[in-house]
């Protein structure tokens, strides 16, 4: 470019530089390669304790389950958890991202984070890329403010509410919500209320199923309950067992241990602030 | 005047004079219906707006008609084209009672019925923009059946249209069994109803609920239901997250 252009710094967001190309290979048939969707049911609620966060774990691929037993609640904070919908890349790394700014945050403050500072964190991203960045959370934790519950949609609004549900399943399970959640739950009432709400996108949804994911944190702390409901086991496995022909044989054992403990030497230089 | 925002339909096979001629959109739409058997026949209920786009243009719509002796028809979509179909039931009632010969039609013969025309109607480009609900009782039988705006037919034992398939069904599948009450119908399709007036942004909060038996049909009078509003996190929820509503 010539020299008389102005050097513009380097303005954030999404480049849509690509777009034009893409259009035209699309009109010759070359398609990009379809997303990892996570094709979902997540929930959240406020019971009298804390939040509960309840997820499906089913991956899709357009019409193919890639992966039929995947993890949707992501650690943000030890006393938050978020549950992510959309293209699985986009939440794991948007929840990747906000959870190491927490830690940072963590450690310049010297206090444990707070739900707001997650959820503002998040929105300002999200907001920034317009929407590109195709990721629907449900954000809930409990910090020295109380438990809180928040749904942020892949344009970066949020909403703060008492129960809330997302993803393609969302409908089924808000219908289960809506007709049976009260205030006040108990800890068992609410885990079954979440479940239920669950099941219920993993059944009349085609893009939710396998198992049920569920969070409980309160401010005694967080108990993840991986794969808490298997309501679809594999119906007919070989009672025989599976056994692989060729066997390689054994010739020799050798272990060594890795160095597990860190040696400390004293009166080193502290680090620098 | 289409105050709707509709993309620019595509008129390719037919040509632009024939696009007077075809329904191409919809445009004073009824909302879901739900129904589902009970012990004595069926349970029915449909809400009483009738939408004009966004506006809600009727408040008095009554989306749930008899059909001769044993059969109750309800309709989500296009007003005017449920209004239709009650003219050309109309006429088929009253040829069959023109025999004379003490047999009527049951609820399986004017669903048929039904399947037939809105198949050859969209075959033709030309749908009659609804989802019928059909329930009936003949002879000790009960019949529950639905027909799409394309065609598709089928017969179950609790049937949703619109946004019903997604908010109704999921809590039809977890809480019907045989043998209902008439008591626990009426609270289960009530439960159903609810959902839909807290999520359903073309829903009204002003509903009937028809009930056919072997005895005849019973169309309620239009009432409204409860709703629940107070909840303490609605009272101030943004007192933690300023910026978020």
């Amino acid at each position: 470019m010539s020299k008389s252009v102005m050097e513009m710094p380097p303005k954030g967001g999404f480049s849509f530089d690509l777009c034009k190309r893409n259009e035209m290979l699309s009109k010759k048939g070359v398609n990009p390669p379809s997303f990892r969707k996570t094709g979902t049911t997540i929930v959240g609620l406020i019971f009298q304790d804390g939040v509960i966060l309840g997820a499906d774990t089913r991956a899709t691929e357009g019409p193919i389950v890639c992966d039929k037993n995947c993890e949707k609640i992501h650690y943000m904070a030890p006393n938050i958890y978020c549950c992510g919908a959309g293209t699985a890349a986009d939440t794991e790394a948007v929840t990747d991202m906000v959870s190491s700014q927490l830690q940072l945050h963590r450690y310049h403050t010297g206090r444990e984070s707070r739900v707001v500072t997650a959820l503002t964190l998040l929105k300002r991203h999200l907001f920034n890329y317009q929407g590109y960045v195709s990721a629907a959370l449900v954000l809930g934790g409990v910090d020295v403010t109380g438990p809180h519950l928040h749904t942020i949609y892949p344009h970066g609004s949020t909403d703060t509410l008492p129960f809330a549900t997302m993803g393609s399943g969302s409908l089924a399970a808000m219908a289960v919500f809506e007709s049976k959640y009260r205030e006040g739950l108990t800890r068992d009432e609410g885990i079954a209320l979440v479940s239920e709400a669950i099941c219920s996108g993993i059944f009349n949804d085609l893009g939710s199923g396998s198992n049920v994911d569920i969070c409980v944190i309160t401010k005694a702390g967080k108990e993840y309950l991986r794969n808490h409901l298997q309501p679809n086991p594999r119906t007919y496995t070989s009672s025989k067992g599976y056994s692989f022909p060729k066997k390689t044989e054994v010739l020799l054992t050798k272990i060594t241990p890795l160095k597990e403990k860190v040696e400390i030497t004293e009166g080193g230089d502290a680090m620098e602030e | 005047m289409n105050c709707m925002d509709s993309k620019q339909p595509e008129t390719g096979l037919l040509g632009p004079e024939s696009d007077s001629q075809r329904t191409l959109y919809p445009y004073v739409t009824g909302t879901s219906v739900v129904a589902l058997k009970y012990k004595d026949g069926i349970l029915m209920a449909a809400d009483m707006g009738g939408s004009y786009g966004s506006t809600l243009r009727y408040k008095s719509v009554e989306r749930m008609k008899p059909i001769g002796k044993h059969s109750l028809l309800g309709a989500s979509g296009e007003i005017s084209d449920f209004q239709e179909i009650l003219r050309y039931l109309d006429e088929l009632i009253l040829y069959d009672n023109m025999w004379d010969d003490g047999n009527s039609l049951g609820p399986k013969e004017v669903h048929n019925y039904l399947t037939r025309v809105m198949y050859n109607r969209r075959n033709k480009f030309n749908p009659l923009w609804n989802s019928l609900v059909l329930g009936g009782v003949k002879n000790g039988q009960t019949y529950l059946g639905m027909v799409s705006m394309i065609g598709v037919n089928f017969e179950d034992n609790h049937v949703a249209t619109g946004f019903g398939n997604h908010l109704a069904r999921p809590i039809l599948r977890q809480e019907w069994h045989e043998n209902l009450s008439f008591e626990e119908g009426v609270k289960l399709l009530e439960k159903c109803m609810r959902v839909l007036l807290y999520r359903d942004r073309s829903a009204v909060n002003k509903l009937q609920i028809a009930k056919i038996t072997e005895e005849g049909v019973t169309i309620s009078q239009p009432y409204s239901l409860k709703t629940h509003w107070e909840f303490s996190a609605f009272q101030n929820p943004t007192q933690g997250a300023v910026g978020s509503w």
